[in-house]
């Protein structure tokens, strides 16, 4: 088994898990669901610079071997971003929540916790 | 230059006047009209040359790769109507200010007529025929805003609308048009255009091209079958309809045809369309005029009658039909202008504007009745007035042209029309001023003060110099204009009154003999023309918008079910549709790259992953635990990243990580909690083919990828300059801050705009059915019986500096070392987050020395001042500059302007977390009711109740 496989498995699995989570139809699902796409999403774009250990890029004179550093600085500001996207939509659920009563996304009629229940 | 400081002038005054909103209203119109006024001088300072054939102009390029370029010019024609737009459009702004009620908000009033009259002055001006798009499409929108002034009526309203989707509907084709007229020319340039006038009159797009065009110009003139907006945009404050409804909005159509003459004109094809659709429109505007009661009405459909003889004249395409047609440009506008003030001055002294009951109106105002009598005489074509030289030459025009062989046609109904027009003309002097009083207006009528009737003075008494000695007033210049209309085809003519006995002064006696027989027979012929069964335009107009309406509400229904399930749904399958179908024609197979064994360290991180995964997938309802797993997720990648070489990435991932948690668990308190079973099962198994599907394609494009080699790296440029170029080792944090600076920028800025609409949206939500469901609200989770745990306070207290301090040294370190802006910022949050959850919002609050929007805001202008700073040395915008130096006890150390970049970063990150987190805090305070407590390692009393004394 190679580290290539392992990352590309946990990509898979993460986006899948991402997807299946964003289609549920109520908010925080969907919270979930964006941050494990986040997740996939930077490491994905992570190894598009080809994985590399022990050589972090940091520049010296006679180092020639290093990882990529352009993909690092791009999801580096992705990260950021993901956190104020997440912030944003956890707050916009919360709002919509306070607002209509009901944290369902899918456009279908409240289905309760009780309802559910019975 | 001039005409570019000239063109923008207007747009300037706007602004200043906006920025007077507190100033009385005579300190707006002095600006507003000062600015018209400079203008104005500009323009004539010009004059000579123009007049002279010496077309001046101005260029700066805009767009060139796109062929729109600021280039504006001015020669007679333009001269002609930017002189009309400028002078009436200072006369308006006096009138306006004496006409408009206290009430009224006069700055914004100016404010809008000022824009309009950039545009309009734009459209006078522009050289390059997108330039003049541009100005055309404004002045639809401001013109759109002038009518809607009072926006409180719904006809304002519905008027406006109208307006806004006839003309701009036109504007869309015209778009087209032109386009394709610039493909035909090879330029955009309208000089360039206006000289290939053979190639595009045998170009095979001609036909489409002119159609297209004449749309544009029909709409905005109000021509039949368009004409229907002109009366509704009535509505408009009257010193609006005397603005753009006689001068300049509906003119623009008329200016841009002559404009276009020399390449359009001349052709069957332009002939049929032009001048048939002008006469249709002269005579259909000229009856409905004759039978409306309406003051304004009248005026309106008297426009759209007149600007039909002007686009009927135009499309005889012959240079002297031409000529006559701009001299009546001129007189139209001197009249018609002077004519809706005086009817605005009627309405605003007798309260009524309904010609049935007004009357003998003569004795009690004499001034406005001499104003209103010269002028409509002047539209009736008597002489000696400017009115009848050009009806006159207009009716020789017209008796020697054929229609389709039929020699008489053309004759026979411009006479009808002139008839016509004599009748309501008439009408208008008669029922108004002359005959007997016969009904009490609303108000007494009594002359207005000068400032309101000297502007439709001075008008009228340009009328009757117009017509008294018209080579002295206008002669030079309607040659000019002739001459550049027509591209020096036009003959050189005299403007006389007497042109000897003509075919054309037989037709003018009858005209006048005729209409005035017809105002004697006026109640006979009112009572036939009810009976007319007439097709009420606005009716066709208001189904078809009706019809579209539904149209668009339907696939809008059917395409929006507010199922966010579906569009995401939609979103991942064509996705992955797409991605397959790229795979499987780009030939995309795993590599043969060297691959990297996998340790047992990294298995088992693998593995924790997966658990962690499959974890939340199971807990996904049960929504604290489904938190406490997916943290277990992101502590695998941070230390992935660690793993793979990239440290910055791992310090990020964690710190946003605990920020993440926090932000979600406050949110989750507030949301409902109970697990719900989501989806049928069918839906969950459908949901995951998707889920596996897209999951599957992301996985094996990853992997395809990896297991090649990379093809020519950029990289290696970074790695390379990074020290030498950018002073720092760090590549990656030197690729945000330096080469990647502008990008970095707008990332902050993003994060900054997130910050805020969190605070719009948390802000707001204590009031309505919002913040009635939070003071319902009922805490529903089991609270910890000591809210503020003394221990977590006292370390949290002690910890805040030592981690504050962590913060500055990942930051000083960033640019050489794992570290920087965005992780120092995210660790200071922490240092302060702590607080917040040791000790509570309330007390951490208090003791808050810094606004979060103050932080923000700072963050965002200091990485813009050293960006913006490098240009002050004449270098690209964000290059950086580092040196080193030495400070006693310290040592050499290094200083970059990327530090300061960083520190916005960095100030920006730490406003736009706290601010997230605060909002959220704040919010759920609201909701909790808590008494604001003093202690801030407080038992819970609840608890100290319970224990046995």
């Amino acid at each position: 088994m190679s580290l290539e496989f392992l990352v590309a498995s946990a990509i898979a699995v993460l986006t899948s898990a991402g997807i299946w989570l964003t289609l549920r139809g109520r908010t925080f699902q969907v919270v979930l669901g964006l941050a494990m796409l986040s997740y996939a999403i930077n490491v994905f774009l992570f190894a598009m610079g080809r994985l590399v250990i022990d050589k972090p890029p940091i520049w010296g004179k006679d180092v020639t071997e290093y990882a990529d550093p352009l993909p690092q600085a791009l999801v580096l500001t992705a990260i950021v971003i993901a956190f104020g996207m997440t912030a944003l939509v956890v707050v916009l659920a919360l709002r919509t929540f306070l607002e209509t009563g009901t944290d369902q996304v899918d456009g279908l009629a409240d289905v309760t916790a009780d309802d559910d229940a019975a | 230059m001039v005409l570019i400081l000239l063109c923008l002038l207007p747009f300037a005054g706007a602004a200043l006047v906006g920025l007077l909103a507190r100033a009385s209203r005579g300190q707006q119109a002095l600006v507003a009209g000062a600015t018209t006024a400079a203008a104005l001088a500009l323009l004539l300072v010009q004059a000579g040359d123009v007049l002279g054939g010496e077309p001046v102009s101005a260029q700066v390029a805009w767009v060139p790769s796109l062929g729109l370029s600021f280039s504006l010019f001015l020669d007679a024609w333009g001269l002609l109507f930017a002189g009309l737009i400028l002078g009436i459009g200072l006369l308006v702004i006096v009138y306006a200010r004496f006409y408009l009620a206290a009430a009224d908000p006069m700055g914004r009033f100016y404010v809008f007529l000022l824009l309009f009259q950039g545009a309009m002055l734009g459209v006078a001006l522009a050289d390059n025929v997108l330039l003049l798009l541009i100005f055309w499409e404004l002045t639809s929108l401001t013109s759109f805003l002038l009518i809607g002034f009072w926006g409180h009526k719904a006809e304002a309203r519905q008027g406006a609308r109208m307006a806004l989707a006839v003309t701009g509907g036109g504007g869309l084709a015209l778009i087209a048009g032109l386009l394709l007229l610039g493909q035909i020319a090879g330029s955009y340039e309208l000089s360039a255009i206006l000289r290939s006038g053979d190639a595009i009159r045998t170009s095979s797009l001609y036909p489409l091209a002119l159609v297209l065009i004449l749309l544009g110009c029909f709409t905005k003139s109000a021509q039949f079958p368009f004409h229907f907006w002109l009366p509704h945009a009535m509505a408009a404050p009257t010193p609006v309809s005397a603005y753009l409804h006689s001068a300049t909005m509906v003119k623009a159509g008329v200016f841009l045809l002559a404009r276009l003459w020399p390449v359009l004109a001349g052709t069957d094809l332009w002939f049929a369309l032009v001048a048939t659709t002008g006469l249709v429109t002269m005579l259909v505007g000229a009856s409905i005029a004759l039978f409306k009661h309406d003051l304004k009405a009248i005026l309106a459909y008297s426009t759209v009658s007149q600007l039909g003889l002007l686009t009927m004249l135009l499309g005889f395409g012959t240079p002297m039909a031409a000529l006559v047609a701009v001299f009546h440009f001129l007189n139209h506008a001197i009249f018609k202008a002077a004519l809706f003030m005086n009817a605005g001055i009627v309405d605003h002294e007798t309260g009524t504007r309904d010609a049935r009951v007004l009357g003998g109106l003569a004795t009690l105002m004499p001034i406005s009745a001499t104003v209103g009598l010269v002028t409509a005489a002047s539209m009736a074509g008597l002489p000696p007035l400017g009115g009848f030289l050009s009806k006159e030459m207009m009716l020789e025009e017209a008796a020697h042209t054929a229609w389709g062989g039929a020699g008489w046609v053309v004759p026979v109904l411009a006479t009808l029309g002139a008839t016509l027009s004599v009748a309501y003309s008439l009408r208008y002097a008669v029922h108004v001023y002359l005959r007997k009083r016969h009904a009490d207006t609303p108000l007494t009528p009594h002359d207005p003060p000068f400032g309101m009737w000297g502007p439709s003075a001075l008008l009228a008494l340009g009328a009757v110099a117009a017509g008294l000695f018209p080579m002295a007033i206008a002669g030079r210049l309607v040659r000019a204009v002739a001459g550049t209309v027509t591209g020096g085809l036009a003959p050189i003519v005299t403007l006389k009154l007497w042109h000897g006995l003509t075919p054309a002064l037989a037709m003018s006696a009858f005209a006048i003999i005729v209409g005035a027989v017809m105002l004697a027979g006026h109640g006979a012929l009112l009572r036939g023309w009810e009976r007319l069964p007439v097709p009420s335009a606005k009716g066709l107009f208001d189904r078809g918008m009706s019809a579209l309406l539904a149209v668009a509400r339907g696939f809008t229904l059917a395409v929006q079910t507010g199922s966010l399930q579906r569009y995401l749904a939609v979103l991942f399958v064509t996705a992955v549709a797409v991605g397959i179908a790229g795979m499987s024609s780009g030939g995309y197979a795993p590599g043969d790259r060297v691959t990297l064994p996998a340790s047992p360290v990294a298995i088992v991180g693998w593995g924790v992953l997966l658990i962690g995964t499959i974890a939340v997938l199971r807990a996904h309802r049960r929504r604290f635990l489904a938190l406490i797993y997916i943290s277990v997720i992101g502590l695998i990648v941070s230390l992935g990243f660690v793993y793979m070489s990239a440290p910055d990435l791992a310090l990020t991932q964690i710190t946003v990580e605990v920020v993440t948690i926090l932000l979600l668990l406050l949110a989750l308190n507030l949301l409902p909690k109970q697990p719900v079973r989501l989806g049928t099962t069918f839906a969950r198994f459908r949901d995951g083919v998707i889920a596996l599907a897209g999951g599957g394609c992301t996985g094996f494009v990853a992997w395809a990828v990896m297991t090649r080699s990379p093809n020519d790296p950029i990289s290696a440029f970074h790695w390379a300059q990074s020290y030498p170029g950018g002073g720092g080792t760090n590549v990656v944090n030197v690729t945000l801050v330096d080469f990647r600076a502008f990008d970095t920028f707008g990332e902050i800025i993003v994060l900054g705009i997130a910050a805020l609409a969190i605070f719009a949206l948390l802000q707001t939500a204590t009031r309505g059915a919002s913040g009635q469901r939070l003071r319902a609200w009922l805490p529903d989770l089991v609270r910890s019986p000591e809210r503020h745990p003394m221990m977590f306070a006292v370390a949290t207290r002690l910890l805040l500096p030592l981690a504050m301090l962590v913060g500055v040294y990942i930051f000083l370190r960033g640019h050489n070392q794992p570290g920087g802006g965005f992780i120092a910022g995210l660790v200071i949050s922490i240092a302060i987050l702590m607080q917040y959850m040791a000790s509570g919002f309330e007390w951490a609050d208090q003791r808050r020395r810094l606004d979060e929007h103050a932080m923000i805001a700072c963050g965002v202008l200091i990485a813009a001042a050293t960006g913006l700073g490098s240009l002050a040395f004449g270098v690209p915008l964000f290059t950086t500059a580092y040196g080193h130096f030495t400070l006693p006890f310290v040592g050499e150390f290094e200083l970059a302007t990327a530090m300061a970049f960083d520190l916005g970063v960095a100030l920006t990150v730490v406003g736009a977390v706290m601010q997230a987190l605060a909002e959220l805090s704040h919010v759920a305070q609201r909701a909790e009711k808590d008494a604001p407590s003093e202690f801030p390692m407080d038992v819970d009393p609840a608890r100290a109740s319970e224990e046995p004394s």
